[in-house]
C-alpha cells in the first residue's frame, strides 16, 4: 500500500495575536507547526502502516522553511519527504494549491491520499476536495476513523453534524481526517537523529505538469477583500442556583482570579 | 563558536516540550503525594526511546547525543523532578559505565535492554559510613569459583526495586585502599540481593530511594565491569557524567519555578497592580534568569565536552554546583512571590522547592564539586 499525506505549516494560531488598528495577523515571533488536522493525517497513514504494511511520503507546498514539519513528519515514522517549493507558487488561494498538488501527485504512486480536513491559519477545508476532483477519484471529508477491510477497501467513519456516517470506499480515495480522532504520535528520538540525514526531495513548477496559468498568484481567483478579528468570547460556565449561592459562587471565583 | 543548537537538537527539544507539558506535567504532583514510582511514564519514555538518548544504535539506544540527554533531563524536570532523576540515574549511572567500561559480551547483554527502557537501570557507591569519602567502602567482593561473592549494605540507592541492573562498587582488595575497589553488574534478581527500606524524603519524593543488602549474593565472573581495582576510577568517571545529568535537573527545576513565578507576578495584583511592575519584582527575577541561563551555558558546556570525548570533571562539577545552587535559590524565591499560596500545595512551587535541594546533595555535594574545581585550580 503506498500512500501520501498532504501537510501543510502554519503558524500556531494559538498564539497568534491580531494587530488591533490593522487587523490583520501578527505573524512576527509566532512559532511555526504542522496543522494540527494534516498531523492527524499523518497518524492515520502510520497507523495503516503499522496494521498492513505501506509506504508513507508527506508532501507539502511551501517555502524552503517548510522543511522543518517534513523533518517532524520523517520523525514521527514517514518514509518519503517531498518539498513542493517555488517562486512561481507564491500567493496561491486554495485552487491554485490544489492545482499544484494534483501535478505533483500526478509523478507519484499511491493507493490513498490523506488530508487534513482544513488549516488552522485559513479554516477553508477546500484544499483535499479541490484535489480529489482534480484527481477524478473518491473522497471521504471529516474523517473520524478509518480501517482496511480488504483488497483496495476501507471502512471510513465520517462526522456529520448531528452522529456519523459509516462508508465503505473501493479503489483508490482522498480522506480528509479530523485531529480531534487521531491523537498523533511523538516524534522517536532514533528518528529525530535520522531525520536530516534523510533526504527530502526539493520539486519546483518545473517538476510538475501544470500549467503555469494554474499556480500561483496568476491561478489563484480568490482575492481577500477585508480581514478583521471577531472578537474573543469566553464560553463562560452555566450554574443553576439560587441568588444566595451565587454571591458566594462569584465571591470565590473572583477571589480564584486574585480580582479580590 | 556556535552556541545554537543543531537542527536535529531543536527537533529533539520539540518534541521533548511537548511530552513533557502532555505526559509529565499532570503527574507531578500526583505522585509527589503519593510518593509513588512514576513507572507509566517509564514506560511512555521506553516507547520514544527516551531511555537511551545517547546510546549508540548498535547497542539498541537511539543514537543521539549528550546535548539531546540534558535537554530531556531539563524539560521533563521542568514539572516533574522525580521523573528526571529516574532518567538521569538510568543514563548516566548505569548505561554509561557499562557502555563506556563493558566488554563486548555485557555491552551486548545488557545495553539493548536498558537502552529499549525494558530495563530500568541504578548505580551503588554510597554506604552508610562512605558518603563523600567514597574510598571507604565497606562492601567487599570475593572471587569464589567462577563467581564473586559480596557482602555488604548500599544506602541511598536512586531506583532502588524498580531496577533490573545494578553497578555496584565493593571492595576487592582492602589493603590497596581506593586501589582495592571494583565494580560489578548486579542483575535485580541475584541470589542474596535484597532491597530494604524505601526513604521517606522532603523532595524528589516519586524517585524510589532505598538501601540494597548484599547478603552472600553471588553473581557470575565476568560480572565485574573493568579490571580488578579499577572501581575508583569508573565510580569517579561515572559521575562526572552524572553530574551533568544532575545539573541539567537542578537547571530544570529552577526553569521551571521561573516559569510559574513569571505568569503568577503578571497575574497577581497588590496596591492597584500588577506585581510584576514593581522593581524589587523584576531585579531579583531579572539577577536570578542571568544565573539560570549561565547554568544552561555551563550545563551545554560539560555535555559537549562529554560529547566530544574532552575531559569534562571540571565542567561537570561547576555546572552542577552552580545550577544546584540557582535552583535553590529560585525556588525560593519563587515561593516568596506566591506568598502564602506557594506554601501550599495548590502551586509546584512549594515541591519545586523540596525538590530542589537534593541537587546541592547527591552526586556530589556542593562541597564536592568546589573540591573539584578546586583540586584542579591547584593541581
Amino acid at each position: 500500500m503506498k500512500i501520501v499525506v498532504c501537510i501543510k505549516q502554519v503558524p500556531d494560531t494559538t498564539v497568534v495575536k491580531i494587530d488591533p488598528i490593522k487587523g490583520t495577523l501578527i505573524r512576527q515571533g509566532v512559532p511555526s507547526i504542522m496543522n494540527p488536522d494534516d498531523k492527524g493525517g499523518l497518524e492515520l497513514a502510520l497507523r495503516f502502516k503499522e496494521e498492513k504494511g505501506a509506504e508513507v511520503t508527506v508532501i507539502t507546498m511551501g517555502p524552503p522553511q517548510a522543511d522543518l514539519i517534513l523533518r517532524e513528519a520523517l520523525a514521527m515514522g514517514a518514509d518519503k519527504a517531498i518539498l513542493l517549493t517555488d517562486r512561481k507558487f507564491a500567493g496561491a488561494d486554495t485552487l491554485a494549491t490544489s492545482s499544484a498538488l494534483s501535478g505533483a501527485l500526478n509523478n507519484l504512486e499511491w493507493d490513498y491520499i490523506i488530508c487534513g480536513r482544513q488549516a488552522i491559519d485559513g479554516d477553508t477545508a477546500q484544499v483535499g476536495p479541490q484535489l480529489s476532483e482534480h484527481l477524478g477519484i473518491a473522497q471521504v471529508s471529516y474523517v473520524a476513523d478509518a480501517k482496511v477491510i480488504g483488497e483496495n477497501k476501507l471502512e471510513v467513519k465520517r462526522e456529520i453534524e448531528d452522529g456519523y456516517q459509516l462508508l465503505e470506499v473501493k479503489g483508490k480515495c482522498l480522506l480528509t481526517v479530523l485531529a480531534s480522532s487521531f491523537k498523533p504520535r511523538y516524534m522517536n528520538v532514533a528518528g529525530i537523529v535520522d531525520a536530516y540525514d534523510k533526504e527530502v526531495e526539493i520539486w519546483t513548477a518545473d517538476s510538475i505538469d501544470i500549467e503555469e496559468s494554474r499556480l500561483g498568484l496568476k491561478g489563484s481567483p480568490t482575492r481577500v477583500k477585508k480581514s478583521f478579528p471577531k472578537g474573543v468570547k469566553s464560553s463562560g460556565e452555566v450554574y443553576e442556583v439560587t441568588p444566595e449561592e451565587a454571591v458566594d459562587l462569584v465571591v470565590s471565583k473572583l477571589k480564584e482570579k486574585f480580582i479580590i | 563558536m556556535d552556541f545554537n543548537l543543531t537542527k536535529s537538537q531543536e527537533l529533539f527539544r520539540q518534541m521533548i516540550r511537548e511530552f513533557a507539558e502532555n505526559e509529565v506535567k499532570p503527574l507531578a504532583a500526583e505522585i509527589d503525594e503519593q510518593e509513588r514510582f512514576p513507572r507509566e511514564t517509564v514506560e511512555k519514555m521506553a516507547k520514544l526511546g527516551l531511555m537511551g538518548i545517547p546510546l549508540p544504535k548498535e547497542y539498541g539506544g537511539a543514537g543521539g547525543d549528550n546535548i539531546m540527554y540534558t535537554i530531556a533531563v531539563e524539560e521533563i524536570s521542568k514539572f516533574c523532578a522525580t521523573t528526571g532523576v529516574v532518567l538521569s540515574a538510568h543514563t548516566s549511572l548505569c548505561i554509561a559505565p557499562i557502555l563506556e567500561h563493558g566488554t563486548e559480551e555485557q555491552k551486548n547483554k545488557y545495553l539493548p535492554k536498558l537502552g529499549s527502557g525494558e530495563w530500568v537501570g541504578a548505580f551503588g557507591l554510597t554506604e552508610p559510613n562512605a558518603g563523600t569519602d567514597a574510598s571507604a567502602q565497606q562492601t567487599t567482593a570475593v572471587l569464589d569459583g567462577e563467581e564473586w561473592v559480596l557482602n555488604g549494605n548500599k544506602i541511598f540507592i536512586t531506583n532502588s526495586g524498580e531496577a533490573n541492573v545494578y553497578v555496584i562498587s565493593a571492595m576487592t582488595d582492602k589493603s590497596k585502599g581506593v586501589k582495592g575497589i571494583s565494580t560489578f553488574i548486579v542483575e535485580g534478581d541475584s541470589p542474596g540481593f535484597q532491597v530494604g527500606k524505601h526513604e521517606l524524603k522532603l523532595g524528589i519524593r516519586g524517585s524510589a530511594t532505598a538501601e540494597l543488602i548484599f547478603t552472600n549474593c553471588r553473581i557470575p565472573k565476568d560480572n565485574i565491569l573493568g579490571k580488578v581495582g579499577s572501581g575508583f576510577k569508573i565510580a569517579m568517571q561515572t559521575l562526572d557524567g552524572g553530574r551533568v545529568g544532575i545539573a541539567a535537573q537542578a537547571l530544570g527545576i529552577a526553569q521551571g519555578a521561573m516559569d510559574e513565578v513569571v505568569a503568577y507576578t503578571k497575574e497577581r495584583k497588590q496596591f492597584g497592580r500588577s506585581i510584576s511592575k514593581f522593581q524589587n519584582t523584576q531585579f531579583v527575577l531579572a539577577d536570578l534568569d542571568t544565573r539560570i541561563e549561565a547554568s544552561r551555558l555551563l550545563v551545554r558546556k560539560a555535555a559537549f565536552c562529554k560529547d566530544q570525548h574532552i575531559r569534562f570533571s571540571t565542567e561537570a562539577a561547576m555546572a552542577k554546583l552552580f545550577a544546584a545552587e540557582t535552583a535553590v535559590a529560585v525556588t525560593n524565591k519563587a515561593i516568596q512571590f506566591f506568598g502564602g499560596y506557594g506554601y501550599t500545595r495548590e502551586y509546584p512551587v512549594e515541591r519545586m522547592m523540596r525538590d530542589a535541594k537534593i541537587t546541592e546533595i547527591y552526586e556530589g555535594t556542593s562541597e564536592v564539586q568546589r573540591m573539584v574545581i578546586a583540586g584542579n585550580l591547584f593541581k
